[in-house]
């Protein structure tokens, strides 16, 4: 049993509690949230590597056996989503170290974004349905709390469309889970895979299976479900937008993958078209969205969105190799879209507005944010040797080898938009002539750029070691869609049903 | 039993529902919470042999204890009472607070900039 | 609002005896009906009846501790109880007892401080949320309730 694999739940629930007990001393709250998120970049960093090399870890708390208890799992996808979840974590919280106003930290930021890890880690590690949806839930408690903090106009009345659709999702969710125990009769996503084997109700199943894309999707921001997204991501402090752009439609995303894949793989093929479809409707609307916008952090949530779509064609393609290749696409996006909303926070900082129209000049004034933005934005069209053209090119090579050219030729069709809806962005707040006199504007502090800059460097570094990465991508993908071993590891070789009827002799 | 059960969560889906189209923010709100009242009940019928004739324990001798409830369903919804009461009390307090700014319950008046 | 005598009879009265249910309801948890979580909404219930009756200036004044801190307290006083477990080599949350019941009490284990942290959470939370709102909501009447309360 890996007991390790409570810690990196354990340390943030504890450092959060504390933070908040010794919240009168700014310098402890945050040396104690730094330390926790140190501390979970490390484990998880160990735990990819030991999960890569050994395979599956597995404990199950209070030592409840595994279908009756609360059982914890990691696999690789498990390990690359906790790993890149914590580096984002600390990164944001240096970020927001450099750049945040003291008041915020009264409204227990600190401990808002350990819970925000806390919630984040669970949903990764979790081998129980209901489990993940109580985790979903702490993870949007705190992000409730980050999203309203500072309680600005345009804050409040996109938090509540955050909430009320997110809490949508989630009622779907809990039908879906009080469903799927009506069916199968427990709650372990393992055991529920197994049963769902044997004493399937095709029809019923259908309906679960559309009730956790509905509610997932939601998560996700796939069409039509998105609306909330450019509503409540650009209107927080650039930090909280780029952790929720890192952290929250993933979390979604993962939800997706590990369900459709892993517990219910017939509905996954039954609902590909369906999942297909969607995903091309959302390349489409987002990159829409993103060309009409003209502020700098609505353009790249609106192209969060529109790699959504990406995202889900990979799934939609319900083969090893598509979700491979999805996930691979994923780490990409979480890295860069980060890098990208750090940089927009630091151009907003040294404009002093997020409006495209009136700004203009970064490029000859502060040539280092212009080169990391460049770069990040050659990585986001996917660009070698930058991350995201392999995930691309994984993402195209499973979709053509599969036959389905449609939303492969839209997909590359979409690629260029959304180049194009960055590509403004470059213009306008960096190559174009200043729009207004820059002469009060504020230089811009140099470690500022450093999460921002390690971030880029990441995706070039993924970029050049395109061959582990894609052996990686390639392991958690077959891994993902290997029911029978994840059974194996939740409940031993016999199964789950296995452990239940030897109790009861 | 079962009959009424289901015919209770139908109404509570629909008031929910209607209440959630309406363009009040408070009604909403009060859709919000019908819904998850909803949800309790549906995850209710879910257990206790409804489906399967049996709640998922049994005694030292591998026999399923007579008169017995499902006592997992119990704990999903206590679970999801204490989930949707902290949900519910944030999202009053935030419509409180949006009313307070915006100076209106009305969602299309709602917005960011205005 | 606050001026009705039987509502304050009834609250002065029922102060303790919900603060002892509380208790109790706390400390039969671990095997029967109760629990950490029932125990702190009835005892929160005491403090916000409290309110009710003689507004936030005297439910205040019921537990003098900050109930965020509480809260706070509760949570990580819950969270390291399951540690142990983890420092012998089992999964966390794995229970520790005392092998004989303590007259009076029962039996204890790392369960029952596992529900104590619950317990002192659900109070701060939902006490503070009640006061919070009630000082937010009607900040003249608190006032007229504080000099009118005896």
């Amino acid at each position: 049993m890996a007991n390790h694999l409570f810690l990196p739940l354990v340390v943030p629930l504890i450092s959060a509690a504390l933070s908040v007990l010794l919240g009168r001393w700014r310098f402890v709250t945050r040396s104690i949230t730094l330390a926790a998120a140190l501390f979970n970049l490390g484990y998880s960093g160990w735990l990819l590597w030991l999960v890569s090399s050994t395979g599956r870890q597995v404990t199950q708390a209070s030592a409840w056996a595994a279908p009756f208890g609360i059982t914890l799992l990691a696999d690789v996808m498990s390990a690359v989503m906790l790993f890149l979840a914590a580096l984002l974590m600390f990164c944001t919280i240096i970020y927001s170290l450099l750049t945040m106003e003291p008041e915020y930290e009264q409204f227990f930021y600190y401990p808002l974004l350990l819970l925000l890890l806390l919630g984040v880690s669970g949903a990764f590690l979790t081998g129980d349905l209901f489990n993940l949806y109580v985790w979903f839930e702490v993870l949007l408690i705190s992000s409730f709390g980050l999203v309203t903090l500072g309680s600005s106009r345009a804050q409040l009345t996109g938090g509540l469309k955050y909430v009320v659709l997110n809490l949508m999702g989630s009622t779907m969710f809990l039908i879906g889970s009080g469903l799927i125990y009506g069916l199968a009769g427990t709650l372990n996503m393992a055991h529920i895979g197994e049963r769902l084997i044997t004493q399937s109700e095709p029809g019923l199943t259908t309906v679960i299976a559309t009730l956790f894309l509905f509610a997932f999707g939601s998560k996700a921001a796939l069409a039509p479900l998105f609306f909330w997204l450019p509503e409540s991501y650009p209107t927080p402090p650039p930090a909280v937008s780029a952790i929720f752009s890192a952290l929250m439609t993933k979390v979604g995303v993962y939800a997706l993958y590990r369900v459709f894949g892993t517990v219910l793989p017939g509905e996954l093929v039954r609902l590909a078209p369906l999942i297909l479809a969607l995903g091309g409707l959302t390349m489409v609307l987002g990159v829409l969205g993103a060309l009409t916008q003209t502020e700098i952090r609505r353009v790249l949530s609106f192209t969060i969105i529109s790699e959504i779509g990406f995202v889900a064609m990979g799934l939609g393609f319900a083969s090893a190799a598509g979700l491979a290749a999805g996930l691979l696409f994923t780490a990409h996006m979480m890295i860069v879209k980060t890098a990208l909303f750090f940089l927009a926070g630091a151009a907003e900082r040294v404009s002093g507005t997020g409006d495209m129209r009136r700004m203009g000049g970064l490029a000859r004034r502060e040539p280092a944010l212009a080169t990391l933005w460049f770069l990040g934005m050659v990585a986001l069209a996917g660009i070698p040797p930058m991350s995201g053209f392999f995930g691309k090119l994984a993402l195209l090579q499973a979709g053509v080898s599969q036959g389905h050219y449609l939303i492969s030729g839209l997909a590359v069709l979409v690629s260029l938009f959304i180049f194009l809806a960055i590509l403004k962005i470059w213009h306008e707040v960096f190559w174009k002539k200043p729009v207004e006199d820059q002469s009060q504007m504020p230089r811009l502090a140099p470690a500022i750029l450093i999460p921002g800059a390690l971030l880029v460097i990441l995706s070039v570094v993924i970029g050049i070691s395109a061959g582990p990465v894609a052996e990686l991508s390639t392991q958690a993908g077959t891994q993902i869609l290997d029911l029978p071993g994840y059974i194996e590891a939740t409940c031993g070789p016999a199964g789950c049903d296995a452990v239940t009827s030897r109790l009861i002799k | 039993m079962i009959l009424i059960l289901a015919i209770t969560i139908g109404c509570l889906f629909a008031g929910g529902f209607y209440l959630l189209l309406r363009r009040s923010l408070v009604k909403l709100i009060l859709g919000l919470i019908l819904l998850s009242h909803g949800v309790n009940l549906l995850i209710f019928t879910m257990g206790d042999g409804v489906r399967r004739g049996a709640p998922p324990i049994v005694d030292k001798n591998g026999v399923a204890p007579f008169n017995v409830a499902d006592p997992v369903v119990q704990a999903l919804i206590l679970t999801a009472i204490v989930i949707s009461f902290g949900l519910t009390a944030f999202i009053l307090t935030l419509a409180y607070r949006a009313n307070q700014v915006t100076g209106s319950d009305d969602l299309d008046t709602m917005q960011g900039e205005g | 609002m606050y001026d009705s005598i039987i509502l304050r009879s009834v609250a002065r009265l029922m102060l303790p005896i919900l603060l002892m249910l509380a208790v109790f309801m706390l400390l039969r948890g671990h095997n029967l009906p109760g629990g950490g979580f029932i125990g702190g909404l009835v005892a929160s219930c005491a403090i916000i009846l409290q309110l009710v009756a003689f507004g936030p200036d005297f439910a205040r004044r019921v537990l003098r501790v900050n109930y965020l801190s509480l809260a706070a307290f509760g949570v990580f006083f819950a969270a390291v109880w399951g540690l142990p477990a983890l420092l012998t080599g089992q999964p966390y949350m794995t229970a520790f007892w005392i092998p004989d019941p303590i007259p009076g009490v029962g039996k204890i284990g790392t369960p029952v401080l596992f529900d104590l942290g619950v317990f002192f959470g659900v109070v701060g939370v939902t006490t503070q949320i009640a006061l919070l709102l009630a000082e937010e909501r009607n900040p003249r009447e608190a006032s007229d309730a504080g000099t009118a309360a005896p």
